[in-house]
């Protein structure tokens, strides 16, 4: 009797030292725009590498995580950022939001894919490319040829089918417009828009529509992230993923710890973690390009001289013009409402 | 909403002419006074000054300074974006011109002819209300998109404001009929019968006596459709194209642009045509005389095939296109991939594969809806109770009741954005609620607070305010008359409130999408999140389950609502 009482008080001494041990994890809330699949992989082996920090997404899409950020600027609730758009990250420490912390071994990321201030306040993780997601079962029906450029979707015989995110409500849609504008120069780029402007038949407001609308066969090209169309493909969807080879919209996703969290020093490890080489080969399975060099890819498919054009463009600079391009977009295009 | 919208019958609006001088106690008085100036600290802290704070931005530039009107004047003179604003009123209107006399019809067939099937007919009208907008907008797609089943029968597809036409009505014919009803379903026998006696015409009668007894009802279906198409941003999104209105505006403006100021100046100008409506309704209210006193007989419809055919013939198409539309939808549910595989699979539903929150989004959904019924219904009525019965001097009764009808004209996105500014706020002692279930129920209840505040009005106006008086002058505190006559009474509009709470919290997204923290993702949310990552099936799934949950929830209530009745409103019986 006495025996199984001191059992009992023993197992229930172990069982509380047990949560003991796991309250004394961190939990570092991280916003992300990471694409769903991504949450489960990424955080277990964050918290693997980690060992004593635990991760609690908060997921969106790039404008609501982004807004809920510039919202909580007061206040901040998010320790660390994980997987946001550069131009996000931009805009926030344009503000003074993010946290001075140069990762361990952020030096060795490729120029491109890191803050240039000292000490850093964002790095880069990867980056992915506006491309077009092209139904072959709407081109047959209609006898559309595949475009292998972003000119060939000047052809007339696109009139109509064309899906593109509007830049002034997604994220995506701004890349795009960003992406033309860095490989054409701004005044080309507006021109190539003017003309592309007849062929489009909507302009949706989220960055993931287009290509989900090219995949359901509601029009045959959708301009889009080629992140995107992996999960339509693997649906069966018939759709093709083209990255135009004149001249490449793309996105930089990076990481960085928010100015004034609590968890400072459990972020801060993150950040390392983050720039590694175990976590570059984690993203790599599904993004073409990583910020460490040495790492590769296993995501095929990328023009060669992808990268290099890449490097050539000046994000920082395409983000402080952000609300002169866009509002020039919308006085130019947004004004289209009935749709034809 | 529930059959509450409405329940405010032509005959208990309007200020109760002739209701006696009451003998109050000033005991009760001071309790009300208290009562009172809790519910408008309440209604301050959950609605009026997240709102100001937010509003207060449209006149402040980027960088925090004053700056007037200067935002008004850029968001009128870009034209895309004026545009918005005659793009809203007009297919609001026409809404409101189609939904208004259909839900007229309909709701005349349900409550003064002799179509059978009539609570089949009443439950398929609801519908609409039961499920995440996803799943219409879906319907429509895979029936009337590039690819629809029947494009061909209307020679195109249906992006574009005809396409927000047709969703809305879908989406606010419940409203209007609910709302209707309440309106149609006090008749005065003796009008009827004094009307044929003078051999007045079917026509002469209609016009002269059906109409003029539902102006109210009317005047209020048709504020709120306008007010529901001119705030939801869901419908547009999905199915408008590219055709702005003012609600994607304020999607534009807060999510694409992060600009908040310029998203408080959409959602200062949303308020507009909701204060106009306010306006309209307390008009009507006025002119509304009470048309079914306490003499009044109880009108009954007696079958005329004439009039029964024709109705059950239109109820039946409604029907029909209600339950096409649903139907549609859950079969995208169990489909591979539209429209390319359409083999059917129950693969969709292990939400696990798609969302990393799975199934536990739904049981956070469940939780929060639960709470906001309790919660909200409880405080909701008490409040309009206080509203109703306490005092009526000084400026706070009527501050108050205005208060009440602010959500309804406020869209979601702009009361989730006020919330963060106002909760998030360095030193707010109710920071605490911040991403937690809490503060998602708070927003909620205050989201759908109008509607619950008619139906609780409209249920205790049907309660003589002599009750109260007998009370005071059998020395009873006036606590005790509430919980002993009163709230028993109410029972059943207070458990339509609760239902009314529960089912609009299952399927809310613009407001909880900026106000859920890591554990706390609700259903609804992950539906946009599955559809936004290419997987529509799943998020016909999700949205099938919400549905699902929320016509359990309504049978439920009728279930209980017919052993409350039994217990509590023998009254009513003769």
């Amino acid at each position: 009797m006495r025996l199984s009482l001191l059992a009992a008080t023993c197992g229930m001494a172990l069982s509380l030292l047990a949560t003991e041990a796991s309250a004394q994890k961190t939990r570092l809330t991280v916003y992300t725009a990471l694409e769903n699949e991504q949450l489960a992989p990424f955080k277990q082996a964050a918290e693997a590498a980690l060992k004593d920090v635990e991760i609690a997404w908060v997921r969106d899409s790039t404008g609501v995580i982004t807004a809920r950020l510039m919202a909580e600027k007061s206040n901040p609730r998010a320790d660390a950022i994980w997987g946001l758009s550069v131009y996000s990250l931009l805009m926030m420490d344009g503000q003074d939001m993010l946290h001075g912390y140069t990762p361990k071994d952020a030096a060795a990321l490729k120029p491109a894919f890191r803050s240039a201030k000292s000490p850093m306040t964002w790095t880069g993780m990867d980056a992915f490319v506006s491309a077009v997601c092209f139904n072959t079962v709407v081109a047959q029906q209609k006898g559309l040829p595949k475009p292998t450029t972003w000119a060939d979707l000047l052809n007339p015989a696109y009139k109509g089918q064309i899906a593109m995110p509007n830049p002034n409500s997604s994220g995506t849609g701004f890349l795009t417009v960003a992406g033309w504008i860095a490989s054409k120069g701004e005044v080309p780029a507006f021109d190539y828009m003017t003309k592309l402007h007849d062929n489009v038949a909507v302009y949706t407001h989220s960055g993931s529509a287009p290509c989900n609308n090219a995949a359901r066969g509601e029009y045959a090209v959708g301009i889009s992230l080629d992140m995107r169309s992996v999960t339509l493909k693997n649906q069966g969807a018939p759709i093709d993923i083209i990255v135009p080879t004149d001249g490449v919209g793309y996105d930089l996703e990076g990481t960085a710890v928010v100015k004034g969290t609590k968890n400072q020093a459990a972020a801060e490890r993150l950040a390392d973690y983050a720039v590694s080489a175990p976590a570059m080969a984690l993203y790599g399975k599904y993004y073409a390009v990583l910020a460490l060099p040495g790492v590769t890819s296993e995501v095929k498919g990328y023009p060669a001289d992808f990268e290099a054009r890449m490097i050539a463009a000046d994000v920082t600079k395409i983000a402080a013009d952000r609300d002169r391009i866009l509002k020039e977009w919308g006085s130019r295009f947004d004004a289209k409402s009935a749709p034809r | 909403m529930s059959d509450l919208a409405a329940r405010r019958p032509g005959e208990v609006s309007g200020e109760m002419p002739g209701a006696p001088v009451r003998l109050v106690m000033s005991a009760d008085a001071r309790a009300m006074q208290i009562g009172l100036a809790l519910a408008g600290l309440f209604l301050a802290g959950a609605l009026v000054v997240p709102l100001a704070l937010l509003l207060w931005r449209s006149f402040e530039g980027p960088d925090g300074t004053f700056v007037g009107l200067a935002n008004y004047i850029t968001y009128l003179s870009t034209p895309s974006l004026a545009s918005s604003i005659w793009n809203s009123v007009w297919t609001a209107g026409i809404t409101a011109i189609i939904v208004v006399p259909a839900a007229f019809l309909y709701a005349y067939a349900l409550q003064r002819s002799c179509i059978p099937l009539k609570p089949v007919f009443r439950a398929i009208a609801l519908l609409p209300i039961l499920a995440p907008s996803l799943l219409p907008a879906l319907s429509l797609i895979y029936l009337f998109g590039n690819q629809g089943m029947l494009s061909p029968l209307i020679g195109g597809s249906i992006y574009g404001p005809w396409g927000i036409v047709v969703a809305q009505v879908f989406y606010t014919l419940p409203h209007a009929i609910l709302i209707l009803g309440v309106a149609l379903s006090a008749a005065d026998a003796r009008l009827f019968e004094a009307a044929e006696v003078l051999k007045a015409s079917r026509g002469r009668i209609l016009r002269t006596v059906t109409l003029p007894a539902t102006r109210f009802g009317l005047v209020s279906s048709v504020v709120v459709v306008f007010t529901l198409v001119v705030t939801d941003f869901g419908i547009p999104k999905v199915i408008g194209g590219q055709f702005n209105v003012l609600a994607t505006d304020v999607y534009k403006q807060v999510v694409g642009l992060q600009n908040f100021n310029m998203g408080a100046v959409v959602g200062m100008l949303l308020l507009v045509p909701a204060i106009g409506a306010y306006l309209l309704e307390s008009w009507a209210q006025k002119r509304q005389s009470a048309a079914f006193s306490g003499r009044a007989v109880p009108y009954t419809p007696m079958p005329r095939a004439p009039r029964d055919l024709p109705l059950l013939a239109f109820c039946t198409v409604v029907s029909l296109l209600l339950v096409g539309v649903v139907a549609v939808a859950v079969w995208g549910s169990l489909i591979k991939f539209w429209p390319y595989n359409l083999t059917l699979t129950l693969e969709n539903y292990d939400f696990g594969r798609f969302d990393s929150s799975g199934w536990d989004s739904f049981l956070v959904s469940l939780k929060m809806s639960a709470a906001a019924a309790v919660i909200g219904s409880v405080l909701v009525f008490v409040v309009a109770y206080l509203l109703d019965r306490g005092p009526k001097g000084g400026v706070l009764p009527p501050l108050v009741r205005l208060a009440t009808t602010l959500p309804l004209a406020v869209p979601g996105l702009v009361l989730g954005l006020a919330y963060i500014l106002f909760f998030n706020q360095p030193g707010n002692p109710l920071g605490f609620l911040y991403a937690t279930l809490g503060i998602l129920v708070l927003n909620s209840v205050t989201h759908f607070y109008t509607v619950c505040h008619l139906t609780a009005t409209a249920a205790i106006r049907q309660l003589d305010a002599e009750f109260e008086a007998v009370g005071a002058s059998l020395q009873v505190p006036v606590w005790v008359t509430f919980w002993r006559v009163t709230l028993p009474i109410c029972l059943p509009a207070i458990l339509e409130i609760a239902i009314y709470l529960f089912v609009n919290t299952m399927t809310t997204v613009s407001a909880v999408i900026f106000l859920y923290g890591p554990d706390t993702k609700p259903a609804s949310v992950a539906v946009v999140h599955m559809d936004e990552a290419g997987q529509a099936s799943a998020a016909a799934g999700m949205a099938v389950v919400i549905l699902g949950a929320n016509m359990i929830a309504k049978i439920g209530q009728l279930g209980v609502g017919a052993v409350v009745e039994r217990f509590t409103q023998g009254w009513r019986r003769r």
